[in-house]
């Protein structure tokens, strides 16, 4: 094969690989607090398509991406509330209200669509957050596609990890938020309220995960499309076991599913590929697979992962 | 025959039901709301549901219809729950089911009847449980839990459904994404035509009563329900919990293999891309709903068929997207879920 | 007000289900003391001090501290008021270090971790002052529990305390390491420290105390100066009755070997070998016991010999029948009962009913299940008869068996495991939390068997136990057997020993 078609396929790859992993990283970031608080939510889907949809009709009502953001970010603060409740203070089975979640999410962000804006006969595009052109780095051979031509969305990843990095192991909070994830009764023995502590990582994580499902539709696409989010909310939870449970893990791991959805897509437009366009799409999901098999047990799980306290 | 055990019993089954019995009218009266909210006229939203399910016979049978694959799909899950195994992937195995069951109704067609009705329903039984199983391996082998891996079988298994429907097995090239219909001799019958009631709804009746023998009535299923409840009291008392786990997932998607065969061989009589609306999901809510056990599946399963039905009317004539029904049966789970826990409080207090 | 430093009047407590764990209770501590807190399991102590340190709100009752009367609503309002304590299972978060876990929770939340040397720098000072030994750099899980405890007393000691309050902290160590802490205990309170000090055991009351309250059903029978009283009172006091229990051991002459096993090797869920190649027979008509403290093998060497977890053997025989690794799962099957050492999680499945409790093991088999399907008159009839004859106390036997006390459940799991008249049982700490009248039911159980022909295994961290019962004694350390002595009580200080890892020469 020659050079210069592969240097560029594989840059365009590599381009689209962080900006395909973003939405997963937010989600699986804010996961990584949930989890670690003790709390299992596999309702990331639903709580990503609602974050999808309310970012996506408050900036097409209103024009500003901003206010967009931050209606996602308002809905996942609802959700994240009536989810905690359930599960921190009715200590309800995390797994059955993670499922009930997905299926309210994928109804409600659907019908609300179908309602409000498929009939319309408008057009339904809005002007998505353009990428920051950076002066001179964008203009490196190679690097410079890869790296520095990104949307603002795309860098608040970088930002996200190093900050959820550092407020969990180097402040009082993150340290509290551990140990209740390990062993809450200690923890509540040194003053720690166990519940507000697991109430807040779970308002860290559906937050996240609505800011990643408003990130499809406000920054990688132009518009909400009824199950935008495909399955990245359950990849998600998947990264966060590859990441060990970390924020930086995270970010790795859903760097490599973003270069699946990469490499799937680009495949998919090659028309000398004679794969048939299902298995491609299929391609994440096997990865998915294929991580969880070869794990084994590496890193251990938060001790009280998914079990209500008292 | 001791009868004060019988009534204890019966009393306590008996007091379960209040649970649902709660659960749908708080769900009901939330999608009120949400409909309300919307712009719409829930009286008239809800009136033209209940029309569409009920309105004459072919309507009642319609939901019956709908209710065949919900009640495979649901007893399967009470097994699976009931081994706290979270089987998310119903979905999958009823593809998947429903996909061997179109290749043996196609390929094979030219066997007699008595031979190929049964032997596509058997194929896609064993296909659901293999694909079930495989979930439940990963799971005893490397830990993996089957909450993701079910999800992501689920996907895989759409996306060969697909790619089968417009490629190898498409009816006419380039045309509509589907198969050709399976030999007639492997369709059920249908046994009050004109409307679509086939003997498909029966067998799900009997695979219920079936399941539940089997949970409660023998000594399979006390080790079913000991590991869900224990794994490690169950391995103390010599059961084995990984054969357990797969015997579970065996069941639980064999019953959804069942119940897309039966979809097949019984209604759409070939397979195209949708041939799940999201039945595995419903069947989650449906199981659920009725605390996990089988014989209640044939009443909640009745009921969300008649909410499925219902709703396509309601898109219809009250032009309600009926796609709202998935978030009803979300809220019916919370519902339960919480009714469950205020109950719980309201007998302790009791005590 | 006299001089006391606490006075917890009045004090009522009770919880859902019923039980009325303070009744009434006024305890008066007076600084500077060590003040004993004296009961055995289930009399109500550690509730009342878990209400003293803000774990707990009392239904009624007022506490005075210093003087005034105090309103603890938290542990926070607890350490703030400079009150201490060591629990009885420790409060340390296992994947965290030693310094992390003793700042943990004094901290506002938003305070950025980065003095955390000078933290380091005041545990190592504190360790050293007080002789704890304690490194602030090591994750939790990676020491000893004598070394744990030590971190939980330095935690308290850290967080300023004038009381300081101990659990039964001498539950997990060897006779040797708790002289060490009672001498400990001491030098505190000579430093002007006050202490509260639960135990149910009358040597460390009568070795440390000043004064002593007894508590038994939630009700305080008395307090006394230790000077002016004895074990035989306080004993008296502690259950109301002259001795604590009459166990009728005759005298039997051992058989032939029913169980053998040499080299036996196990390993923990880290790969650390923690059974060391050990090897033992027991014969009918005897109990072996294996003393040690908790935490020595003890715990991985009955699970290897039920099949539980894997291990490694040279040779294991059953009844004369060579035993593979495989058959080890089956052991159930080939007649050997296991009473575990923790009833709920392993013994019984809470959910499930008495009845079904009954066969959990047998309930695949005639008469229980006939072609697969169970047999459910004969269960009930069969569950019927053994409650009656074992004296359970059982409301509904389809009732949940999380109903059912602890003592009661103990006698499910044992009346089920001895039904099946074994020829050998395996027995780990039998009467762990359980309340007297059953304790002496199944240690008299146990001796029944044992003259009935079983050969019996008993492992205990309850040495009173282990001599009340044993035929043969062996002493656990470190995964290894330090000796064997015959259950002679003169010789429980050299028991004490070889817990502690010191090999005697063993007599005759």
């Amino acid at each position: 094969m020659e050079l210069m078609p592969a240097l560029l396929f594989l840059q365009s790859m590599l381009a689209a690989t962080w900006r395909m992993a973003t939405p997963i990283i937010y989600a699986a970031v804010g996961e990584v607090f949930t989890e670690r608080s003790g709390v299992l939510n596999i309702g990331l889907e639903g709580i990503m398509l609602i974050g999808a949809f309310a970012g996506y009709s408050v900036a097409y009502e209103t024009g500003s991406l901003v206010l967009g953001l931050l209606a996602a970010l308002l809905s996942g603060l609802l959700s994240g509330l009536i989810f905690a409740i359930f599960t921190v203070s009715v200590k309800a089975n995390q797994i059955v209200v993670g499922a009930a979640f997905n299926m309210i999410g994928m109804g409600l962000s659907a019908f609300l669509y179908r309602t409000i804006y498929s009939q319309s006969g408008k057009v339904l595009s809005l002007q998505p957050f353009r990428p920051l052109d950076l002066p001179v780095l964008s203009n490196i051979p190679f690097f410079g596609e890869v790296l520095f031509r990104h949307n603002i969305v795309v860098y608040g990843t970088l930002l996200l990890t190093l900050i959820a990095s550092f407020v969990l192991y180097r402040t009082a909070f993150g340290l509290s938020l551990r140990s209740v994830g390990e062993h809450p009764k200690a923890a509540d023995t040194t003053g720690i309220n166990v519940p507000a502590t697991r109430y807040v990582g779970v308002l860290i994580g559906t937050v996240l995960a609505a800011l990643g499902g408003a990130s499809l539709t406000l920054a990688y696409s132009d518009q909400f499309v009824e199950g935008i989010v495909t399955g990245r909310g359950f990849i998600a939870l998947a990264v966060v076991v590859f990441g060990s449970w970390s924020p930086w893990g995270a970010f790795g791991a859903s760097l490599l599913f973003g270069s699946f959805y990469a490499l799937q897509l680009r495949l998919q437009a090659m028309p000398e590929v004679v794969i048939p366009y299902q298995f491609l799409q299929a391609l994440p999901y096997l990865a998915t697979l294929l991580v969880l098999i070869s794990l084994t047990r590496r890193a251990r799980a938060p001790r009280a992962l998914g079990v209500p306290y008292p | 025959m001791d009868w004060v055990g019988f009534r204890a019993r019966l009393g306590k089954q008996l007091r379960s039901v209040w649970t649902p019995l709660i659960a749908i009218p708080i769900s009901l009266l939330i999608g009120a709301v949400i409909l309300l909210l919307s712009g719409y006229d829930p009286i008239a939203a809800y009136q033209a549901m209940w029309q569409g399910a009920f309105k004459d016979r072919v309507a009642v049978t319609e939901v019956l219809v709908k209710a065949t694959p919900l009640i495979f799909i649901g007893a399967g899950l009470a097994v699976a729950f009931r081994c706290s195994i979270w089987n998310i992937g119903a979905e999958g195995q009823f593809y998947v089911g429903a996909v061997l069951a179109t290749v043996v109704g196609i390929y094979l067609g030219n066997l007699p009847g008595v031979i190929l009705m049964p032997l596509v329903l058997v194929v896609g039984m064993a296909g659901g449980a293999l694909w079930g199983m495989l979930a439940a391996y990963l799971k005893n082998r490397f830990g993996a839990s089957e909450v993701v891996t079910t999800i992501m079988l689920n996907y895989i298994a759409v996306y060969i459904t697909g790619y089968l429907v417009t490629g190898p097995m498409i009816e006419t090239k380039g045309l509509f994404a589907q198969t050709p219909k399976i030999s007639e001799s492997a369709w059920l019958p249908r046994f009050l035509p004109p409307t679509r009631l086939h003997i498909g709804f029966i067998l799900a009746i009997v695979f219920c009563i079936v399941l539940y023998i089997l949970v409660f009535k023998t000594s399979v299923g006390f080790a079913i329900r000991a590991v869900g409840f224990n794994p490690d009291a169950a391995r103390y008392a010599s059961i084995n919990v990984r054969s357990n786990i797969l015997l579970a997932m065996a069941i639980s998607g064999g019953a959804a293999g069942l119940g897309g065969a039966v979809e097949v061989a019984g209604i759409s009589y070939r397979l195209y891309q949708l041939i799940s609306p999201g039945y595995g999901f419903d069947g989650i809510a449906v199981s659920l709903l009725v605390g996990n056990n089988p014989l209640g599946v044939i009443f909640s399963g009745i009921l969300f068929g008649a909410l499925r039905s219902g709703a396509e009317v309601m898109q219809l004539s009250a032009k309600v997207p009926s796609v709202l029904v998935f978030a009803i049966q979300g809220l019916v789970i919370l519902s339960v879920v919480a009714t469950g826990a205020y109950r719980a409080v309201v007998r302790e207090k009791e005590e | 007000m006299e001089d006391y430093l606490v006075r917890m009047e009045n004090i009522c407590k009770s919880f859902p289900g019923g039980v009325q764990a303070n009744r009434n209770i006024t305890l008066e501590v007076r600084p500077g003391e060590i003040h004993c807190l004296l009961g055995e399991n289930g009399a109500g102590k550690t509730v009342l001090m878990s209400i003293l340190y803000g774990l707990y709100k009392p239904d009624s009752g007022t506490i005075y501290f210093k003087g005034k009367k105090l309103d603890i609503h938290s542990t926070k309002d607890a350490i703030e008021n400079r009150i201490g304590m060591v629990h009885q299972h420790f409060m340390l978060v296992p994947t965290l270090t030693v310094a992390e876990n003793v700042v943990l929770g004094q901290y506002q939340p938003w305070k950025v971790l980065n003095d955390m040397d000078k933290v380091h720098q005041r545990i190592r000072t504190m360790s050293d002052e007080f002789g704890l030994d304690v490194d602030p750099s090591k994750v939790v899980q990676d020491l000893s529990v004598g070394e744990q405890q030590r971190v939980e007393i330095l935690k308290a000691l850290y967080h300023g305390a004038d009381l300081l309050i101990l659990d039964e902290p001498t539950a997990v160590l060897t006779p040797q390491e708790s002289e060490h802490l009672l001498k400990f205990l001491r030098d505190l309170a000579n430093r002007g420290l006050t202490i509260i000090f639960i135990t149910h055991k009358l040597e460390e009351v009568m070795q440390v105390s000043d004064r002593v309250t007894v508590l038994r059903d939630g009700r305080v029978v008395g307090t006394v100066n230790t000077r002016d009283t004895n074990p035989r009172e306080l004993a008296r006091m502690m259950v109301g009755r002259e001795v604590l229990m009459e166990l009728k051991k005759a005298k039997t002459e051992p058989g032939k070997v029913i169980f053998s096993v040499r080299n036996l090797r196990v390993k923990d869920a880290r790969g650390l070998e923690v059974v060391r190649g050990v090897s033992f027979e027991v014969r009918e008509r005897e109990v072996l016991g294996i003393a040690g403290v908790s935490g020595n093998g003890q715990t991985e060497l009955a699970l290897a010999l039920a099949g539980l977890i894997e291990s490694d053997f040279d040779e294991m025989r059953l009844d004369g029948q060579l035993i593979t690794k495989r058959d080890l799962q089956r052991l159930n099957r080939l007649g050997m009962a296991h009473i575990p050492e923790d009833r709920q999680k392993m013994g019984l499945i809470l959910p499930f009913s008495v009845a079904e409790n009954f066969v959990l093991k047998t309930y695949r088999d005639e008469p229980f299940a006939r072609r697969g399907f169970l047999q459910f008159d004969t269960i009930r009839e069969y569950t019927r008869s053994q409650v009656s004859k074992f004296s359970i106390r059982v409301g509904d036997i389809e009732e949940e068996i999380a109903h059912l006390s602890g003592g009661n459940q103990q006698k499910v799991v044992v009346a089920r495991e001895l039904d099946r008249q074994p020829r050998f049982l395996l027995v780990n700490q039998p009467t762990r939390g359980i309340d007297i009248g059953a304790t002496e039911f199944v240690r008299q159980q146990i001796l029944v068997e044992r003259d009935a022909g079983a050969a019996i295994l008993l492992i205990s961290a309850d040495l009173e136990e282990i001599f009340a019962l044993s035929d043969r004694i062996l002493v656990m350390f470190e995964g290894r057997f330090m000796g064997e002595v015959p259950p002679d009580p003169a010789l429980v200080e050299q028991v004490g020993l070889m817990m502690a890892g010191k090999t005697v020469q063993t007599s005759g």
